[in-house]
């Protein structure tokens, strides 16, 4: 039992470090300390300029074939170039949603000319892609897809709205889940297209967050024409595709974001509390040790799945308990730390409270990381489904044609 | 990265599962637990010296496998499952450890031989009463070679051959080692709330003590023989916990109520997944502390601390909510939950409480993060 790469794995690493220190310092500003990206043109003018950059020396997609513009390597290179990157402050995740399953989609699903079209580009980061699968009616139900697709000659009409489409505002591509047979039970009925985000029958509007930012968008689409070879997949088969989309999804390699516990123990070394120093609070100091062991058995548990993938084995759903973890931790510290504040916890404005209001943006911004990307319910689901083997929900809705299934509002 | 057993330890582990779950059945358990004049499986214990797991860590000069410690956690792992009757904790991971840790040549050459063969059974005694001990309020003494006091309680003192007592000489504690079967001792068995482990009393009146280590170095000495067990703890715990799992799962699947398995209700479902998480926390953190054990890294005390604190929250949450699971029956002394729910707190407990270990851990944190 031990922390060390194997051999090849050492060399990986040291290439990696090599090309990273030569190369990265003209790219510097990845994501900032809160863990969230300004999104401002100049910022993503850097993002793309270092894509291009990685993709040129083969460590843009390093787990894709090298006729695509990968490296062919393995998903533990990809760990290890993952965590080299951060160290230098140069990842920005512009990319992580349209490369990690939004293009391996269009290369299972579409024709040769497709994706000769449109993998380069996307690889190089000059085209960015989102995915179009949440809706109003249907949040973690993303089977309940009402947006409709209706066959007019080889055209298809697409109308309806999607919902919490992560950077759609500065995307170029999507690919999109709709309904096309609302006469048979629901997950039957649909089929994914790639759209192109720029046609003016696609309505981009930024969600006003709860938190105040507007990472996340609302998509409108109003007789939105895609041709027939926009298809990936069969007619019917959207389900199928979809999944292909969600396995894809990368192998979580990065630590949570925003205030860890080394930053509330600085905060409550600063504060006194009811009983004098915080830091000296016996309360404060129990749950910093809770804290502690959460946030460590996270790392440790990724390198369980490193070694997973060190040994050639395939990490299954378990990852799942990651983000479970992260986001209830981050929620329940960043409000102890406002907390310890006492009445200038009420403070969010960044010149004035302590740590420029790390712990008051992150409590704000925690309830959508609880929901985001699997809410804490359905990641329990898949942990209680795929792991321990439990049975699925009763189904009301599985064998009842889609436009039968009672909706509410 | 290599963050796992090795091939040849899941060998020794499975090899382990077999043979404690062929031995260690539910009606061996519960000969202990329905006996009050029985406090071990003798029988348990003798198979378990025959596989030479007593010496698994203890080095091949003094008679022992000489594995390492990874390999001593795969065997507590699974003794935890079982909820093995036997003072292979106290006799392993508090009083080799320590005579491994602290021993002159000459008490290593004499002691773990006997304990690698089965041949002696220790006990490790530090407590006098309810609360943390400490060099203000600890009582037993030790004057001319002579130790005087009572030790309460003491796992496994009531059927031990040595022990190894906390005791002040001079003014400075140390460790002393003491014969159970000599002059000056006398002992009663207490009510456990386990009783699957035994406790005792230990009273000294003029026993010969022999000092473990450095004069003075008591405090310092437990602390790292914590810092050991805790480790090795934390596999048997873990091994329970994920043991309460199982139990959980199976029991759930094969439950009806309102019409179909309670497995599928997702109060069920969701009960399970968090301990299913809790068993993950505590296992990477077992592994960073088996990693800090063997390698003896610098690490050891902030990894055994979160280790034993992961570990324990684990145990304790998984054989609550493993009763929960099976509702009335889970409630009844005929299902083994109870075992389980029983040693969740006895090993919880035995090297001192998650609370004094979480001051422990930050303690250590402030000092790793001097601002």
């Amino acid at each position: 039992m031990d922390f060390n790469d194997s051999p090849e794995e050492a060399a990986y690493r040291e290439a990696a470090r090599a090309w990273l220190e030569k190369n990265a310092a003209e790219h510097k500003g990845g994501a900032s300390a809160n863990g969230r990206r300004p999104n401002s043109p100049e910022h993503m003018a850097l993002a793309k300029s270092w894509q291009a950059k990685k993709a040129e020396a083969g460590y843009a997609c390093i787990t894709w074939p090298k006729e695509w513009g990968g490296a062919g390597g393995t998903p533990l290179q990809s760990v290890i170039f993952g965590q080299e990157e951060s160290k230098v402050g140069v990842n920005y995740g512009y990319f992580t949603i349209g490369l990690g399953m939004c293009v391996p989609t269009v290369m299972a699903f579409a024709d040769a000319e497709t994706k000769t079209r449109f993998v380069g580009p996307a690889l190089r980061g000059e085209e960015i892609w989102c995915q179009l699968f949440s809706e109003p009616a249907g949040g973690s139900d993303v089977a309940a897809t009402r947006t409709k697709a209706v066959r007019d000659g080889d055209d298809w009409v697409i109308n309806g709205q999607k919902v919490w489409t992560t950077g759609a505002q500065y995307c170029d591509y999507g690919i999109l889940l709709v309904r096309t047979d609302p006469d048979v039970p629901k997950h039957k009925g649909m089929t994914m297209f790639w759209i192109d985000m720029h046609d003016p029958a696609v309505d981009v509007r930024p969600i006003h967050q709860a938190s105040g930012g507007s990472e996340f968008n609302e998509v409108y689409f109003s007789d939105l024409r895609v041709k027939d070879s926009q298809r990936l997949g069969e007619v019917g088969d959207g389900w199928k595709v979809a999944l292909v989309t969600l396995m894809n999804e990368r192998l979580a390699v990065g630590g949570s974001s925003g205030p860890d516990y080394k930053t509330i123990m600085d905060l409550a070394r600063q504060v006194t509390g009811p009983g004098g120093a915080a830091i000296k609070d016996g309360a404060f100091r129990e749950k910093l040790a809770d804290w502690y062991v959460a946030a460590e058995g996270l790392k440790l548990t990724r390198f369980r799945t490193m070694t997973a993938l060190s040994r050639g084995q395939t990490p299954g759903p378990e990852s799942s308990i990651g983000k479970i973890i992260a986001a209830n931790q981050m929620q329940d510290m960043s409000n102890q730390g406002v907390e310890m504040e006492d009445q200038y916890g009420i403070l969010v404005d960044p010149s004035e409270a302590p740590m420029q209001a790390a712990f008051q943006q992150s409590l704000l911004w925690a309830p959508g990381l609880r929901i985001a990307g699997g809410t804490d319910e359905i990641l329990k689901n898949i942990i209680a489904e795929r792991v321990l083997g439990l049975p699925g929900d009763v189904r009301v809705d599985k064998d009842v044609a889609f436009k039968d299934v009672p909706t509410g509002r | 990265m290599n963050f796992d057993y090795s091939d040849d330890q899941k060998f020794l582990k499975n090899e382990a599962r077999k043979f404690l779950e062929a031995r260690c059945t539910s009606a061996a358990v519960r000969k202990v637990l329905d006996n009050a004049d029985v406090s071990f499986d003798a029988d348990l214990w003798k198979g378990v010296a025959e596989q030479g797991w007593l010496g698994a860590a203890i080095p091949e000069e003094f008679g022992g496998l000489g594995l390492g410690h990874i390999e001593l956690c795969a065997i507590a792992e699974e003794m935890g499952r079982v909820v093995a009757p036997i003072p292979f904790a106290s006799t392993v991971f508090f009083v080799a450890e320590a005579i491994l840790l602290a021993g002159d040549d000459a008490q290593k050459a004499d002691l773990l031989p006997k304990i690698a063969a089965g041949e002696l059974i220790g006990c490790f005694a530090t407590s006098e009463g309810p609360g943390v001990v400490n060099a203000s309020n600890l009582s037993a003494k030790v004057e001319g070679g002579k130790l005087t006091g009572v030790k309460i309680p003491v796992t496994d003192g009531d059927i031990a051959d040595l022990a190894i007592v906390l005791a002040n000489e001079g003014g400075k504690a140390g460790l002393f080692l003491v014969d159970l079967k000599g002059a000056g001792v006398s002992r009663d068995t207490l009510q456990s709330l386990d009783p699957t482990r035994g406790v005792g009393r230990l009273t000294f009146a003029g026993a010969p003590a022999t000092r473990l280590g450095a004069a003075g170095d008591g405090f310092t000495l437990t602390e790292q023989v914590f810092d050991r067990a805790a480790v090795l703890l934390a596999f048997e715990q873990t091994g329970g916990a994920d043991k309460c799992l199982e139990m959980a799962r199976e029991y759930a699947l094969g439950r009806y109520a309102f019409g179909r398995v309670i497995a599928g209700y997702q109060a069920i479902k969701h009960k399970l997944a968090d301990m299913y998480v809790k068993n993950q926390v505590a296992r990477s953190n077992a592994y960073y502390g088996a990693w800090a054990l063997n390698t003896n890294a610098p690490e050891l005390p902030v990894a055994a601390s979160a280790a034993r604190i992961a570990a324990s929250e684990a145990y304790w949450f998984g054989s609550k909510e493993n009763i929960q699971t099976h509702g009335g029956m889970g409630f009844t002394w005929e299902v083994d939950c109870h075992l389980y729910y029983r040693r969740s707190r006895q090993l919880g407990l035995v090297a001192g409480a998650p609370k004094v270990w979480k001051e422990r851990l930050v303690s250590q944190l402030e000092r790793k993060n001097a601002a």
